[in-house]
């Protein structure tokens, strides 16, 4: 018999696989800082996550979360920059710092054979940071220098731009920095800030690879004796303000070949019930390759290389973004695009068919994404730094497999409102 | 260690097997054996429009993306200047389905026009928002020209020029596939929750029918040695001056290609190389600074790219940059900082074996080199790396007349 081409082989629906997000150990250190553990994997290495809670809307200056952390490792009482990056790479481990709007993070990458040899050396930057003044100029600038790099791109204005449209530059998740915010930094700005959010600061702890059998006690030596998690760090609550105008359209280089478009409204964050089902109706419209939005105005138009929608989560507030650069003399015609698709989904339910798909797609993606100990943390962290359990993880599965296309239609209706969307276009 | 099973079907593909049962997952990689070096130089960019091209539908099916995703996979694909490699990640219980995709577009395409006159559109697009809407966009088009004169890796695989990617005909891509798209010129490499057994089968069924197509031989002109150093000035809207250089190094068989590797490490790689050390925080000439290398299959490039600091001239700039070089090919390492090289060696291969993704990716590339065993070796090959042999292999590859510049100056 000859081979049958044309029908699909019989597949196994993801919709029907037992997912599940496997379970950390937990543990607490001496001074009370928490460690959520999760080993496994097949490569001998691990992976540390120190958060902090000295992310950049606890600052009263701008820049000074984000410059405090990427200097802690750039000089400690008893050792340069230089030791301190050579001592980590010696092993093979890579030091990285993340600053984001709550959390600033300080990661460690290594080999689990090394362990021993650089976690004294993570400890050391945590509690005898020093912020030597050369360092802190060089960084500075440096960092001007990026900026007006920077600014040369259309897609980094406009990034910026339509975070402050949405919640206003007063607020942590609007605000940005601008050359003057650079120079205006000395170093008892970053001192305080490191001695009030780091060396007395709160903490919490990621580990997930290969563990050697002393993890826990070197863990505790070098990190659990530390001054941290004694004060309560208060979060302080920052007010929106959104711009009144929603439409513009910015010429930052006049001989750009394409615009940068970003359409965005506010969406509230993961804890809002409608939360699971509108990353459904995020996929449908533009949250993949198979999305209404890419297929419309890349596959069918080729107006772009690529276009995207997805829900900035962030911890307290959120917003549904669309974002794409194309060709200029196009940028109206795929805005317009945008909206005919939010349209449709208002007017007309999703197909059985299209639907069945997606919800594949996603669960079929989100095992994938639970592959492996580095991805298995990770979820963990999101969910216990957004107050979130593991009820909220079964909680979207069971909506991803359940919810009917009345449920999205009803939600594009709340949601997907072309005059809800602040629309920009940076050339 | 990776293991992995191997075998050939009559049709002249190969086929390598590497089991993991801890994953649910499966990856299905194929690598075909063709890349922007086997263009005309009339016609470049086609390697990679044709990437694209192989998402638009089949002969027996119609789209590829949406059987694949309703299966709960994913997929995405490549195009380097040696190779074009497609893979699929796939929950293990549905591998079929990528077996029936993969090979329906193995097999023939559906040369739609439509999808033709699309991608062209899109590709033209990924030009722009690459390569001319953005500062230095133009930079490796003219670097690349500049070191090169005969060998196919002087343009990029986005092509050297839109208008080869806009001309490009049905014609062009029908020979094209029929050229280098057949199971003979191909790699297929399954990981993650299978059976050696199953892979055969399912190999058999779905890719065992396509016929062999003529036998490709590589025949790309050869670079001529380089005998006297070269440079561009380019003035450009861009708001820093940057300074890139590149030597002449050998390629991926050549018995100094670990070594050279190590020599960017010590230059380049992290915040404590002599590069980032010596000229962004002791001198301050530099806001940023890079050392790395093509890693291609034949003769390939080291690089050296940095923006200057505002205020210091090029002149300056170039002079501490080939202090450096001078100190490397002068001065023995010593063994401390041979060891970091070789420790932090060590630690991106075992984070790059960690997912069943980058395990097939490698275990394809390996075997188009000649042997997927390789893979294993590789961490054995740095590790007999001497301070000897770096110092040799510096004195070998920065040669002045091997030198290729770009002055790129900031208009403003």
């Amino acid at each position: 018999m000859a081979l049958d081409r044309i029908v699909a082989p019989v597949i196994k629906d993801a919709i029907d696989f037992n997912i599940q997000l496997k379970p950390y150990q937990k543990f607490s250190l001496d001074n009370g800082v928490e460690v959520y553990a999760y080993e496994g994997g097949s490569q001998e290495v691990l992976l540390v996550d120190m958060v902090f809670y000295a992310g950049n809307s606890f600052e009263q200056k701008n820049w000074v979360a984000a410059a405090t952390n990427f200097l802690l490792k750039n000089g400690t009482a008893s050792k340069t920059s230089f030791e301190i990056t050579d001592a980590f790479e010696f092993y093979g481990a890579h030091l990285n710092r993340t600053c984001t709007n709550e959390t600033a993070t300080v990661t460690l990458h290594g080999l689990s054979k090394h362990f021993q040899e650089v976690i004294p050396i993570m400890g050391e930057i945590i509690s005898e940071a020093s912020f030597p003044e050369k360092e802190i100029a060089i960084l500075k600038q440096n960092q001007i220098q990026r900026l007006l790099l920077n600014l040369k791109k259309g897609d980094f204005i406009a990034n910026r731009l339509i975070d402050e449209y949405l919640f206003g530059f007063d607020h942590p998740y609007g605000k940005y920095s601008v050359e003057k915010d650079y120079t205006a930094i000395n170093r008892e700005d970053l001192v305080a800030f490191y001695e009030q959010y780091y060396l007395n600061g709160k903490c919490v702890i990621f580990i997930a690879g290969k563990f050697p059998s002393t993890m826990e006690s070197l863990l505790n030596k070098h990190i659990g004796q530390l001054p941290l998690n004694k004060k309560e760090i208060k979060e302080q609550a920052h007010p929106i303000i959104s711009a009144t105008e929603k439409k513009y359209s910015i010429i930052n280089d006049a001989a750009s070949v394409q615009g940068s478009i970003r359409l965005a409204r506010h969406f509230p964050n993961r804890h809002h019930p409608d939360f699971p089902a509108a990353q459904v109706l995020n996929n449908i419209f533009g949250g993949f390759f198979g999305s209404r939005l890419m297929s419309n105005i890349r596959e069918d138009k080729g107006y772009t290389y690529g276009i995207h929608s997805y829900l900035q989560n962030y911890k307290h507030a959120g917003a549904w973004m669309v974002s794409t650069d194309a060709g200029k003399d196009v940028c109206k015609a795929t805005i317009e695009e945008v909206y005919k698709e939010m349209k449709k989904l208002r007017e007309e339910p999703v197909g059985e068919d299209e639907l069945k798909l997606v919800k594949n797609y996603m669960l079929g993606a989100l095992l994938g994404d639970l592959d492996g100990p580095f991805q298995i943390i990770s979820r963990w962290k999101t969910y216990l730094l957004n107050d979130l359990t593991e009820d909220y993880f079964y909680n979207t599965i069971k909506v991803v497999r359940s919810v009917r296309p009345e449920e999205l239609q009803a939600l594009a209706n709340t949601y997907l409102k072309e005059e809800d969307f602040y629309e920009l276009v940076v050339y | 260690m990776i293991q992995f099973e191997k075998f050939q079907l009559d049709n002249g593909l190969k086929v390598l097997v590497h089991q993991d049962t801890s994953t649910p997952m499966a990856v299905v990689n194929v690598l075909y054996n063709v890349g922007a070096k086997d263009e005309d130089p009339a016609k470049t960019g086609f390697a990679h429009l044709f990437e694209h091209l192989m998402f638009g539908g089949s002969v027996n099916i119609p789209v590829y993306d949406e059987p694949l995703q309703r299966a709960g996979g994913e997929n995405n694909a490549y195009t380097t200047n040696d190779l074009t490699n497609y893979y699929c990640q796939i929950p293990a219980e549905n591998i079929e389905t990528a077996f029936w995709l993969e090979s329906d577009r193995m097999l023939s395409l559906a040369f739609s026009k439509k999808s033709l006159e699309v991608q062209r559109k899109v590709v033209c697009e990924e030009f722009k928002e690459h390569y001319i809407n953005k500062p230095y966009g133009d930079a490796w088009h003219k670097m690349r020209s500049l070191a090169y004169t005969q060998h196919p890796y002087r343009w990029m695989t986005i092509g050297a020029s839109l208008a080869h990617v806009e001309d490009a005909t049905m014609e062009d891509v029908k020979d094209f596939f029929f050229q280098f798209y057949r199971p003979n010129n191909a790699i297929l490499v399954v990981t993650g929750n299978v059976e050696t057994e199953q892979v055969k089968k399912l190999a058999e069924k779905w890719f065992g029918p396509i016929e062999a197509g003529k036998a490709y031989v590589r025949n790309l002109p050869k670079e001529p040695l380089q005998e006297k150093t070269r440079s561009m000035d380019v003035r450009a809207d861009v708001p820093l001056d940057m300074l890139m250089m590149t030597w002449h190094m050998g390629g991926r068989f050549d018995e100094g290609y670990h070594a050279t590797d190590l020599i960017t490490e010590v230059l380049g790689g992290g915040t404590s190389a002599r590069l980032y050390e010596q000229l962004i925080k002791v001198k301050q000439i530099f806001s940023s600074i890079d050392c790395y290398h093509f890693g291609t299959v034949d003769p390939g490039l080291l690089v050296i790219e940095g923006k200057l600091v505002k205020g210091i001239s090029m002149a300056v700039a170039e002079k501490a940059v080939l202090e450096e070089i001078e100190k490397i090919k002068n001065e023995i390492l010593d063994a401390k900082e041979v060891q970091k090289v070789i420790n932090k060696t060590e630690s991106v291969i075992c984070f790059e074996d960690m997912s069943i993704m980058n395990r097939a990716h490698s275990l394809a590339y390996y075997e188009l080199l000649g042997d997927a065993d390789l893979m294993n070796k590789e961490l054995g090959m740095y590790q007999r790396v001497t301070p000897t042999m770096i110092q040799h292999t510096a004195q070998q590859i920065f040669q002045e007349n091997n030198r290729n510049t770009l002055y790129y100056y900031s208009k403003s």
